[in-house]
């Protein structure tokens, strides 16, 4: 299988990126400054991510589409405003989660962002559902690129006018040198920041204009540190097909109003396992000292019984300290609970921590329709 | 002291006496990228040839340290433990990781030298 690269490939290899194989993509993992740097900058000033290998899915329909979609998203999606954007998942019927995603309204349908290695996977999915009825694209002629951090705000409206109006989570075509972009506020960092769907052709003169304006390219090392830091969920990781929601602590993804007579991909073990706790959930965890826990790395109480398990870890560089997340034995799930972590072959001390472990700093209250 | 060698595992070595200075290349701190945690072995304690001797993670993994020689541990720089940092900063220096007193100096004979190093760093990392 050959790799497949991104349209600002050209772009990363000029910066020296260092490349590493991601969801059959050539990716940068860092540029030349390195990982703790790049995520220090996207925290202080604001950080450029090429994020197209992501899928990016247009399903066009009206009201028959939204009747459709709501039998698989655990979404109010009738209630859902154009424009609006709500993260959700894509569940088997016993709520195990295919992927984990961001879908948004927008005029004559909608726009559902995958991650990369379940994209192929999910339209599988999606078009078998929704049976021709309607129709629906994984849109490659598109790239994604994502400005995250205080400042993004300020350059990407110098040279994309009226962003800043967008508030979290909410989205509109802007336009630049006159073509049309998708931008959203919204990203994977805990920071201010926006996600631009923008046409191949222009991906590269949008991003070295970013870049122009005091932005700089941040690779998915450094996205990886600044996500973990802001306890967000990394599919592979914290999500997959033998994990729900509920056990994922993502209850608040899930529409109040769908709880109550389900009807959508795993409802019956979603309501069940909010009636009665599932026996694990997922909790952040920080080894005392500069100890490093790893995924997989194995969990016990203290009296030595195994309990739990690591799904990602790493040094947060904001914290300037060790911190991972992972599924745990409710009992132990309270936070300031004291366990051990096995790191080769040895076990040390951990406490479990309140998520996330950095404050995010999103621009909240959607007033932009 | 002795012209400092280096071994496959990129582990630098100089000897003063029968006392070995310990501690990973310039190459090697480049390829981990940021450190951010150190382990060394227990002062005292004996290591063998090629066996793992400490522990380097950067924000991204975890890599062994490999001995390149065998020996009693007499010495360690707690100074990289507290911060690791200081590894990127001056590998080849300051950020020495053990020392050893040394039982057989013919194992140094398999070491590389600088220039054979440095062709070996540029072959393997290509």
């Amino acid at each position: 299988m050959t790799i497949k690269k991104t349209s600002l490939n050209k772009l990363h290899q000029n910066y020296k990126a260092k490349f590493v194989e991601f969801a059959g993509y050539e990716m940068p993992i860092q540029y030349t400054k390195g990982i703790i740097e790049e995520h220090k900058f996207t925290r202080t000033n604001a950080g450029i991510f090429d994020v197209s290998h992501m899928g990016q899915l247009f399903i066009y329909g009206e009201n028959e589409l939204t009747i459709e979609l709501e039998k698989i998203f655990p979404l109010d999606l009738k209630n859902l405003k154009i424009n609006r954007s709500k993260y959700s998942f894509l569940m088997n019927d016993d709520a195990g989660i295919f992927d984990d995603l961001i879908i948004t309204k927008i005029e004559g349908g909608y726009l559902i962002i995958l991650n990369a290695a379940c994209k192929d996977k999910d339209f599988e999915i999606l078009s078998k559902i929704l049976n021709n009825k309607f129709k629906i694209k994984l849109d490659n002629e598109r790239s994604l690129i994502a400005i995250q951090g205080p400042r993004s705000v300020e350059i990407l409206n110098s040279i994309t006018p009226e962003v800043n109006k967008l508030k979290f989570m909410t989205g509109g075509w802007f336009d630049y040198q006159n073509r049309k972009l998708f931008v959203t506020r919204s990203g994977y960092t805990g920071e201010d920041g926006f996600e631009i769907s923008v046409l191949n052709d222009l991906v590269e003169n949008f991003t070295r204009n970013l870049i122009d304006s005091g932005a700089e390219l941040i690779g998915l090392g450094a996205r990886d540190t600044l996500r973990l830091e802001a306890g967000l969920c990394l599919y592979g990781h914290e999500l997959d097909l033998n994990k729900t929601p509920i056990e994922a602590n993502l209850k608040w993804a899930i529409s109040k109003e769908r709880l109550s007579n389900g009807g959508f991909l795993g409802s019956d073990k979603i309501i069940k396992q909010i009636q009665v706790a599932p026996k694990k959930i997922r909790v952040g965890i920080k080894p005392e000292g500069r100890l490093i826990a790893r995924e997989k790395s194995k969990l016990f109480n203290e009296s030595n019984l195994p309990i739990g398990e690591i799904t990602s870890g790493t040094f947060g560089p904001s914290v300037n300290g060790p911190i991972a997340m992972g599924y745990i034995d409710k009992d132990f799930s309270k936070a300031n609970t004291k366990i051990l972590v096995e790191v080769r072959g040895k076990k040390y001390p951990a406490n479990i921590c309140g998520l996330p472990f950095y404050k995010k700093s999103y621009v909240k209250g959607a007033t932009y329709e | 002291m002795s012209e400092v060698k280096f071994s496959k595992e990129h582990e630098w070595i100089t000897l003063e006496e029968d006392v070995a200075t310990i501690g990973i290349t310039k190459h090697a701190t480049e390829m981990l990228g940021d450190i951010v945690f150190a382990e060394l072995p227990d002062k005292g304690s004996n290591v063998e040839k090629d066996g793992t001797a400490g522990v380097v993670e950067s924000t991204k993994a975890a890599s062994d340290v490999y001995t390149p020689i065998s020996g009693e541990v007499v010495d360690t720089n707690q100074s990289i433990v507290d911060d690791p940092a200081k590894i990127n900063e001056d590998p080849e220096g300051a950020a020495w990781f053990f020392k050893l007193k040394i039982k057989d100096i013919s194992e140094l004979d398999t070491l590389m030298n600088r220039e054979e190093y440095d062709k070996f760093a540029k072959e393997t990392s290509s």
